[in-house]
């Protein structure tokens, strides 16, 4: 417990949350029925329909855009203003610490359903267990192996490697997360020059990451029949390395916003919160990856 | 410049009062507003789903089809469950943490008050979603179906065979998801950082220990229920298989993810009640908590394996022997730190001098009606009596003695026992006998008689019934619309109570011990309350 000299800053009241769930409403109408008018079951194409749709939901992402960086401007200026020592930064900090555990849960409900897929439904399709009849009635020519490269209705795609460009992904990660230490360092140590050059560095590492994992999305659609439509395999793929690599891009813009805030000055040795809140993300994002890369890629 | 800037800001804290008009609860950083919301809320959600459930008890009132058709039935199923799960007790429950957990520990408000508000607002966005979509059913061009797969989504139900409604139910599950983990995180937050001098995480109230326990549950398991309906997209739009066996995938996936979040969502409607309860009947029976440590360490054993037994919604759906053994018994093992719980209250309670005030009663009908609830799952435990009994009203009998006479009881308990801090006015005795009596008497009538038609075979989730079962159904009914009725004698009490009609209250009405801090502070609380933090000895 914190000492009870200083009183806890509460906040005026605010527009910005009221603001946010407006944004958010928008994006839920606009993304709902844009997602239902441009698409079909089975059927991974976007047919470029629903614009209106569309349109609201462009519009709910800006507006939330907006408010995230109004609100986010207020509390910066609570900051410089010196209201964030003591007890309030503990609880940004908790509060952050928090969140990435959820994010963590969520990644957990994928990688559970690709444990899932891989050790029992798919040995039961073939037959293990008491499935024998299941196999011989519903599809007997499939079998089971991983990657899932033929699905028991016949669909076939070629796996994703763990060579070459996930490789070179995952080096690019790894030594992301050294520049961003470094910076951080330099950060604390009051070497601006050093500590602009790291940030800039890991910036540009995200970007390059998000640049090859694009590359790696067309080689697979192009030149290897994976797509979203290839069976429990393709479906885990796109979605874990999706949900992952968007959350690369929220990481990157949030490294990108450090930067700029860097340049102006915001941040001093023993005030930088978001700084940091931004660094543990982008190790978070880092972890996942090393996951993904071991469980999806390689084995 | 950063002197003048936080001498600015001190020179606001000087002039604090409350805000006044829309701007005061559209733009409110303060607990107790926020708190008022979410309680006025939730209310609003227990008459709308209460109204769902009436048309089901209206259609199964006789049997044959008389008011709605099966489809239509399916959709208020669906939609009543969904409403009362996430609109009218999980925002009741955080109303009542928002309200009481900063009084509690003597903290100045949530320690994020901006994300507190965000919480509060997207709920309302997206129950307009869901119950837009009921409206556009009964009332639109075309009738449109609402969401019909039953609170459990599960597929291919909601996927292959889902109505156009499931894409706009999947994003308002979203925003539910995004507003309860906020909440949680605001709790967790609170608990940890913003405690006064000399309270110490043993001597919290148990309220606030079964809230932090549940926050930790809601962060654990709402990014999972966003996982399912994320998948349940992703096959219905952009041809993924996840549960689709053609493609290697499984709709019993569906169900070991959604009851992943599932089970440990029952108990996050159900431990605040804990908590609450365990405030009530010490006050009442004047005599400290029996076990207090061993309440927190089986509310954290509770929270922990209820990770671990999901599968017992599962039984029937064929899972290898070991598996169902393993969960059979873990969630056998789950009643033991629960049966802890209900014999320290009754020890509480033993050569007590009780009193009978109304939070007490409520109180008291928790602790034995939820017992009765609790007993009925440990049937349902059983595999091979599950077998028998699993989609039979007798489910629908055990959650909803769990979760009405348990988790609305324990909300109704809180109301009557915190209403004269939060208003200043003691809520009205008479109404509110005649309110306890005819919620007790019309509960049983509704939910006792489900345990025998489901043991007679009666499935759950049908517009239509043998005939065997008309007599018991038709007092199911009577029960249900008295129940229902009773409930608008509440609205009268807390609105009463608004106004401020009625016996004024003192600041610690119910003579409660000086340890609990709620009752330090003036009746009703003033807007601000431990700017500066109480010292606990
Ligand atoms: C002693 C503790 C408990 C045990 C052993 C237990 C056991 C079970 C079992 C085995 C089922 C599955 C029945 C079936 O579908 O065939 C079930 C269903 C259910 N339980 Fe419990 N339960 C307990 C406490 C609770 C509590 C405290 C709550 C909520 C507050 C709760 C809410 C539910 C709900 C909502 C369902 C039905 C879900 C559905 O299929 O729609 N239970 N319970
Ligand atoms: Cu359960």
């Amino acid at each position: 417990m914190a000492d009870s000299s200083n009183k806890y800053y509460v906040p005026e009241s605010s527009p910005w949350p009221l603001s946010g769930s407006i944004g958010l409403f928008m994006i839920a109408l606009g993304a709902g029925n844009f997602i239902q008018q441009s698409t079909d079951f089975g059927q991974d194409v976007l047919k470029h329909q629903g614009t209106g749709a569309g349109w609201l939901l462009l519009a709910g992402a800006l507006w939330l855009i907006a408010t995230l960086f109004f609100w986010w401007r207020d509390t910066i200026k609570e900051s410089i203003s010196g209201l964030h020592e003591g007890r309030l930064s503990g609880s940004y900090r908790q509060g952050m610490v928090w969140f990435i555990f959820s994010e963590v849960m969520f990644f957990s409900a994928f990688f559970g359903a690709m444990f899932y897929a891989r050790w029992l439904i798919v040995p039961w399709l073939a037959g293990e267990g008491n499935n024998a009849m299941t196999h011989e009635l519903l599809w007997p020519n499939f079998q089971a192996y991983w990657p899932l490269t033929t699905t028991p209705d016949g669909r076939t795609t070629q796996a994703m490697g763990a060579w070459g460009l996930p490789a070179i992904n995952t080096a690019i990660l790894l030594v992301s997360s050294l520049t961003l230490t470094i910076a951080h360092h330099s950060l604390i140590a009051g070497e601006r020059g050093k500590l602009i050059i790291f940030q800039g560095i890991t910036v540009v590492l995200g970007i390059i990451f998000l640049c090859l994992q694009v590359e790696e999305y067309i080689h697979a659609y192009q030149h290897m029949g994976l797509t979203l439509n290839s069976g429990i395999y393709g479906s885990l793929f796109f979605l874990l390395t999706g949900f992952h690599g968007m959350h690369v891009t929220m990481g990157t813009v949030m490294l990108l916003i450090m930067f700029l805030r860097i340049l102006k000055g915001h941040f001093s040795k023993d005030n930088h919160f978001a700084y940091e809140a931004a660094a543990w993300y982008w190790h978070f994002v880092d972890v996942v990856w090393l996951f993904l890369y071991i469980c999806v890629y390689w084995l | 410049m950063t002197a003048t800037t936080a001498e600015h800001h001190d020179h606001h804290d000087d002039h604090h009062h409350a805000p006044h008009g829309l701007k005061r609860w559209l733009f409110s950083t303060n607990h107790k507003d926020i708190g008022t919301l979410y309680l006025w809320f939730s209310f609003a959600m227990f008459l709308v789903g209460g109204l769902l459930a009436l048309v089901i008890r209206a259609e199964l009132m006789y049997p044959g089809l008389q008011v709605v058709d099966p489809e239509f039935f399916n959709q208020m199923t669906t939609v009543h469950g969904l409403v009362m799960v996430f609109g009218a007790i999980m925002p009741a429950f955080v109303g009542l943490a928002n309200w009481m957990i900063p009084l509690m520990i003597g903290a100045p408000d949530m320690a994020l008050p901006r994300m507190n508000n965000w919480s509060f607002w997207i709920l309302p966005f997206a129950f307009s979603i869901l119950i837009g979509s009921v409206l556009m059913s009964a009332f639109g061009a075309g009738h449109p179906s609402a969401p019909n797969f039953g609170w459990t989504f599960y597929a291919p139900l909601s996927t292959t065979y889902g109505p156009a409604s499931t894409d706009l139910f999947i994003l308002s599950v979203h925003m539910m998801g995004i507003s309860s983990i906020m909440g949680a995180i605001n709790v967790v937050v609170t608990v940890f950082n913003l405690r006064a001098p000399g309270m110490t995480l043993m001597k919290m109230p148990l309220f606030v220990w079964t809230w932090l326990i549940t926050a930790f549950l809601l962060i654990a398991v709402m990014p999972v229920l966003a996982g399912a309906v994320t998948m349940m997209l992703t096959d219905r739009h952009f041809g993924t298989d996840f549960f689709n066996a053609a493609g290697g995938g499984d709709p019993v996936l569906f169900q070991h993810v959604f009851w992943f979040f599932g089970h440990p969502e029952v108990y996050i409607m159900i431990l605040p009640s804990f908590g609450i309860v365990s405030s009530i009947i010490p006050v009442f029976a004047r005599k400290p908590l029996f076990g207090y440590a061993s309440m927190v360490y089986a509310t954290a054993s509770i929270a922990l394996l209820s990770f671990v037994v999901w599968a017992h919604h599962m039984f029937t759906v064929g899972m290898p022997l070991a598996g169902t053994l393993f969960f059979m018994y873990m969630t056998m093992l789950i009643s033991v730190p629960t049966g802890v719980k209900v014999f320290n209250w009754i020890a509480t309670m033993w050569r007590g001098s009780l009193t009978f005030e109304l939070p007490m009663k409520w109180a008291l009908a928790f602790v034995i009606l939820f017992t009765c609830g609790g007993l009925s799952g440990l049937m349902l435990a059983i595999t091979p009596a599950d077998f028998q009994y699993h989609d039979t009203y007798f489910v629908v009998a055990h959650f909803h003695y769990v979760l009405v006479s348990g988790a609305v009881f324990s909300i109704m308990a809180a109301a009557y026992y915190w209403l004269p801090k939060w208003s200043g006015v003691m809520p009205n005795k008479i109404l509110g006998e005649v309110h306890f009596w005819f919620s007790l008497l019309s509960v049983n009538l509704l939910f006792f008689p489900m345990h025998f038609v489901g043991l007679a075979g009666m499935p759950r989730r049908y517009a239509d019934y043998a005939l065997q079962f008309t007599d018991y159904n038709f007092w199911i009914s009577i029960g249900a619309f008295w129940f229902g009725a009773s409930q608008l004698i509440f609205l009268a009490v807390a609105v009463l109570c608004c106004m401020k009609k009625g016996e004024k209250a003192p600041m610690n009405p119910w003579n409660a011990p000086e340890e609990d801090l709620e009752w330090t502070v003036p009746s009703p609380a003033p807007f601000h309350t431990f700017d500066t933090p109480p010292v606990i000895k």
